[in-house]
């Protein structure tokens, strides 16, 4: 790890402040990303801002027909929240299933977003609960949020504050998890709002996408069986030693169909 | 009445106390005033030449003590690593040994070799030096698989070494195994690969290296199985210091799994450099330096044929294996796939013809060497998916055709095709112990049920022995062994009766703080709190070989019942003194010596008093004092066997095999703890499941990168991957010729576990026509096998 100053801000503003005078700012959530990547020498900020004392940031609400939570809010947090088990349980579900013990206690649902690593599982929530990023200057919608591997509409400096996921009427994930690291090789959340269905996948390719003819197939009949027909490509999709892209493609539907059977 | 704390007790482990409580003390908890950091700069290539190395820089950087290289190394005359196991080829000439400097000088062979130090007052004061180094690579065609590295066009990882072939080895009869095939009924053959693995022991390596100027007395600690076999390599091969100014200490050792065996060059470099900059000198690895300079285990490709006659009885056997060695020969690493390995390959079966080859190779890989089991694994897995392949062929049930070519209990002791004499086993008494354990009969059943579920259910066997116990040191020595393997105890009592034990094995997981002690216990009727046991010391410890092999209680053991013997021959003449008896009257039975026929007893909490107040005393037959040594050299190997079973379901959809369940029966000869030795087979299996489904370590193929250097890709096995075991053994075929009938168990369950998951996965898959499939059997290989009728399923 290279040498940089810490700082604790103790407000959004004095967080987007100090941010916006460092030199190389780098913003420190949990820290389960940027940590082992500092330790290995592949980044090197001047300043790291430590958000775990800004209280905007923290917390879970209800809006309306739907659920703001915190940037900050930890996985584990998340996962334990009676809040979210009742409004919306797969998004309950698919906090508890992040990693490990240790990465849930720390890891937090801005980090994990601003991050936009392929294989992480919020992303698929965001999109397919037509979530609404919040940031210290505007709202992003989930569908324009995530643009490419570890990328996303952020700007240099600017702070995601929650997001907004709206309650569906039923919803699941399925995840097929990398057996090393328990990230998502692929994770399929789907999600009916009234005649609407969303199917947003995970870990597949580059970034979250949804596919929509799983999505028709569904609106028209919300049952496992009406996948069967449905694959999706697997031109694009990611490859590495654990599965490659005709893997990663016939899983999508398989864990499309178990999401679907889930629902029930 | 039985000892409460003595032989076949459940006692607890004694240091766990400590271990699970953060007071242990390993190596990198060792801080000394005035340490200094050294950070090992290792090379980003494969194969590179090094055109030199330019540090101005470095050495003017903050906090920067010293930078050294290979040439520094050279000036001082420092010598390559050595080999501790010379192996001669079939036309018998010796392996080829290039020297494996501790930093390398011409080129750097691996991703991962040493071609730097820099030393500096912390840790990252030495990392943002060696960004300044500049090396100057010349970057050269790598050679990563055994494939590549037979190919006669492949480039060379040491000039010197010609086709990259370190020894062409082979063991057993070619002519009776031809005659023999040429007269089978059914021929069985397979390819297989052995997969390599990372050994991923829980504490990474460190080292401490101190040097005394007033004594001129080195000190290493480090992260050792066996300090005098490092402090014997590293003294008087590599470093040249004489073994009395010499000190090695393995202090609390974190696992080992064999990875920490061998001697590495860090070990040299802080001893070494401790003394040029006058300074302690600190190295621990973080664990992407485990990753990628730990010596890796297996890696072998395999070709095998069985012949049998038509009622499935084995005629012969016939295994050419190509073994990976990586760029430099480690410890150990040229006895594992030979005298390790092929003199395995009878297994447990009375197989009358076997000939082995194998072809030892550099890559531009990690060193490979011993691994949890280290060659028998490889020839487990190899005989084992044998014969249920064989079995499938010829419409045999599995259990049936082992059954039928069984070295039979009395034709004990039993000398196989490939130079070991088995003393004892009831091989058929352990698959009589474990069909109903199983419920074999039941399986369709079980199957059939799956089957409603969408799951392919499957079920597998594997038949192990093993070695243990290495060894006897001529027979060693006579094979090639450059050391001898004997061990040493001693056994001190106090002048108020508790004991001290000195043991040259060394406890780094096993629990030999309590099962030696427990031995002790036993013998003199006292409690083991009474009892001390102390080992990885050189200046504590008489010389000993350490620990690996399962060798710690069949050899350090019967080390420790020789040392006591000499005590209780002592105690004896003491006692008949004291009693004013003949020595011949006295009677011994749980520490107390009594006169036979009479009341008279002293225990011998008195006869170490009068040994050290020696008040009276036969002071002109005897010495005071009651501290005896012994060492012990090993008449044969022990031959730990058993029999494992696994049965797996397979999710078809995805790929996914899950453990259904697992059961080892195992002999073990006599079981000290029952605890510790189920203990030791869980983690065993553990680690075997672990290369059966999970564990692989990928080099690219081109560059030489290793692939899955963390934990992100290296899958290591968790608690939620296994099923509960169900362990079992039973103790009536002990060892014949140690003293306390024990086999060793450390090593079993490594050994049966991969080939009985991998049986039991392709039992699962065999009606989709699957035959075999190559370890880990991770989900898209399971996947991919089933599917392989439809490739084009994924774009359908
Ligand atoms: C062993 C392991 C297993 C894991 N498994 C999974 C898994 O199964 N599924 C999964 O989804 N994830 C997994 N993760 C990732 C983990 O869930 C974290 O969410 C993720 O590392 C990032 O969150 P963090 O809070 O730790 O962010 P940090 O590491 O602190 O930051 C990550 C990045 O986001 C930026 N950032 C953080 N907060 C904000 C903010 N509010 N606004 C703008 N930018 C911000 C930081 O500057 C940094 O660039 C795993 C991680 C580990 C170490």
């Amino acid at each position: 790890m290279y040498a940089f100053e810490y700082r604790r801000p103790a407000s959004l503003a004095e967080a987007v402040s100090l941010l916006s005078q460092a030199e190389e700012g780098k913003i420190l959530a949990g820290g389960q990303t940027l940590l082992p990547t500092l330790k290995q020498r592949l980044a090197r900020p001047t300043e790291l801002i430590d958000l775990s004392k800004v209280p905007e940031l923290k917390g879970i609400r209800e809006d309306g027909g739907a659920l703001v939570i915190g940037a900050f809010a930890c996985h584990a947090e998340v996962g334990a929240s009676d809040l979210v088990k009742r409004r919306i349980p797969a998004l309950a579900d698919l906090a508890v299933h992040i990693g490990d013990r240790q990465v849930r206690a720390l890891g937090t649902l801005g980090g994990s977003i601003a991050n936009a690593d392929p294989a992480a599982d919020y992303p698929a929530a965001v999109v397919a609960l037509k979530g609404t990023v919040k940031t210290d200057l505007r709202e992003i919608a989930g569908d324009d949020f995530f643009t490419g591997m570890f990328e996303t509409a952020l700007n240099p400096g600017e702070v995601i504050t929650g997001v907004r996921f709206q309650a569906p009427d039923k919803a699941a994930y399925a995840k097929f998890r990398n057996p090393a690291s328990r990230y998502a090789i692929v994770g399929v959340f789907v999600a009916r709002f009234g005649n609407e269905v969303r199917v947003a996948v995970t870990g597949a390719g580059p970034s979250v996408f949804c596919v929509t003819d799983m999505e028709a197939a569904l609106a028209k009949d919300f049952r496992a069986d009406a996948l069967s027909g449905v694959a999706v490509s697997a031109n694009g999709l990611n490859g590495d030693i654990h599965a490659s892209p005709e893997y990663r493609a016939h899983l999508v539907t398989v864990m499309a169909k178990r999401a679907v059977e889930a629902c029930a | 009445m039985a000892n409460p704390t003595g032989i076949g007790a459940s006692v607890r482990r004694r240091e766990d106390q400590r271990f699970l409580t953060g007071r242990g003390t390993y190596t990198e908890d060792i801080k000394r005033p005035n340490q200094t950091h050294v950070h090992m700069l290792r090379s980003p290539y494969a194969h590179a030449r090094i055109r030199g190395v330019n540090a101005a820089d470095a050495l003017k950087a903050p906090g920067v003590v010293a930078v050294f290289t290979g040439a520094d190394m050279a000036a001082d005359n420092v010598n390559s690593l050595p080999c501790g196991w010379l192996i001669h080829s079939k036309d018998g000439s010796p392996m080829k040994e290039p020297p494996h400097f501790p930093i390398a000088r011409d080129k750097a062979r691996y991703v991962g070799d040493i071609v730097a130090v820099v030393i500096a007052e912390t840790r990252e004061q030495a990392k943002d030096a060696a960004e300044l180094i500049d090396v100057g690579y010349e970057d050269l065609p790598a050679v990563v698989s055994l494939r590549q590295a037979v190919d006669g066009s492949a480039a060379q990882v040491h000039d010197e070494v010609a086709g990259n072939l370190c020894y062409d080895w082979h063991l057993g009869d070619a002519a009776a195994v031809d005659a023999a095939f040429a007269g089978a009924a059914h021929v069985t053959k397979l390819d297989l690969v052995n997969n390599r693995l990372v050994p991923n022991a829980m504490e990474p390596r460190a080292a401490l290296g101190e040097y005394d100027p007033a004594t001129g007395e080195h000190t290493l600690t480090t992260t050792s199985q066996n300090p005098h076999v490092i402090r014997l390599l590293m003294g008087a091969f590599v470093l040249g210091i004489p073994e009395h100014k010499l000190r090695v200490v393995a202090p609390d050792v974190g696992g080992g799994f064999g990875s920490k065996i061998f001697h590495y060059g860090e070990e040299a470099i802080v001893t070494w450099a401790a003394k040029k900059v006058g300074r302690p000198v600190k190295w621990t690895a973080e664990r992407s330096e485990s990753f990628l300079s730990d010596a890796h285990g297996r890696d072998h490709l395999t070709h095998a044929e069985l012949a049998l006659d038509k009622d499935g009885n084995f005629l012969a056997l016939k295994v050419s294996t190509l073994a990976n060695m990586g760029a430099y020969l480690s410890t150990f690493s040229t006895s594992i796939p030979t005298y390790l390995y092929a003199t395995l390959l009878a297994g447990q079966y009375k197989t009358p013809a076997i000939y082995a080859e194998v072809k030892a190779l550099f890559t531009n890989t990690a060193p490979v060497d011993a691994y949890r089991g280290a060659g028998r694994p490889e020839a487990c897995y190899l005989i084992e998916r044998l014969v249920e392949i064989a079995a499938r062929e010829m419409g045999i049930d599995k259990t049936e055709i082992r059954r039928r070519n069984f070295v039979p209990a009395e034709a004990m002791p039993y000398q196989t095709p490939v130079a070991l004499q088995y003393d004892t086993g009831d091989f058929a008494k352990n698959l009589d112990m474990a069909l109903p354990a199983v419920d074999y009969a039941g399986f369709a059943q079980r199957k059939a049920e799956a089957a409603k579920r969408g799951r392919l259910r499957g079920i597998g066997f594997a038949t192990y022995i093993e070695a243990c116990g290495i060894a006897p040191s001529n027979v060693a020595g006579a094979l090639g062994a450059r050391a001898g393997l004997y061990e040493s105890a001693e056994v001190r009592f106090h002048p108020t009766g508790s004991v001290t034990v000195f043991t040259g094995s060394h406890s780094h997981g096993q629990g030999h703080e309590t099962t030696f002690a427990q031995i002790v216990a036993e013998r003199f009727g006292i409690p083991i709190e009474n009892v001390e046991i102390v080992h990885g010391d050189t200046a504590k410890v008489p010389f000993g070989m350490g620990t690996y092999g399962s060798r710690s209680l069949a050899v350090g053991g019967s080390a420790l019942v020789k040392a006591m013997d000499k005590v209780e021959r002592k105690a004896r003449k003491i006692a008949a003194h004291l009693m004013e008896a003949a020595e011949t009257d006295i009677e011994v039975k749980d520490g107390r010596f009594t006169v036979a026929g009479t009341d008279k007893s002293v225990g011998i909490g008195d006869i170490a008093l009068a040994a050290y107040v020696p008040h009276n005393f036969p002071l002109d037959e005897l010495e005071p004092g009651l501290d005896e040594q012994a060492f012990y050299d090993p008449k044969n190997f022990t031959y730990p066997n058993g029999c494992h079973v696994c049965e797996v379901e397979i999710d078809p959809d995805t790929g996914v095999v899950s453990v259904e369940s697992f059961s080892a029966v195992d002999d073990f000869g006599r079981v000290i703890n029952p605890l510790i030795v189920e203990g030791q087979v869980h983690g065993g299996i553990v680690q075997g499941i672990g290369q059966a489904l999970f564990e692989n370590c990928v080099y690219d193929e081109d560059t030489g990168q290793l692939i899955t250097g963390s934990y992100m890709d290296y899958c290591m096995p968790r608690a939620h991957d296994v099923p509960s075991f169900a362990v079992s053994w039973h103790e009536d075929q002990p060892c014949t010729h140690n003293p306390l009938g024990v086999k060793g168990c450390g090593e079993a369950g490594t050994i049966g576990a991969a080939a009985a998951v991998m049986n039991a996965v392709i039992d699962a898959l065999a009606e989709h026509g699957v035959t075999h499939l190559d370890m880990p059997a991770t989900p898209e290989k399971v996947w991919r096998a089933l599917n392989q009728s439809r490739p084009a399923m994924a774009a359908e």
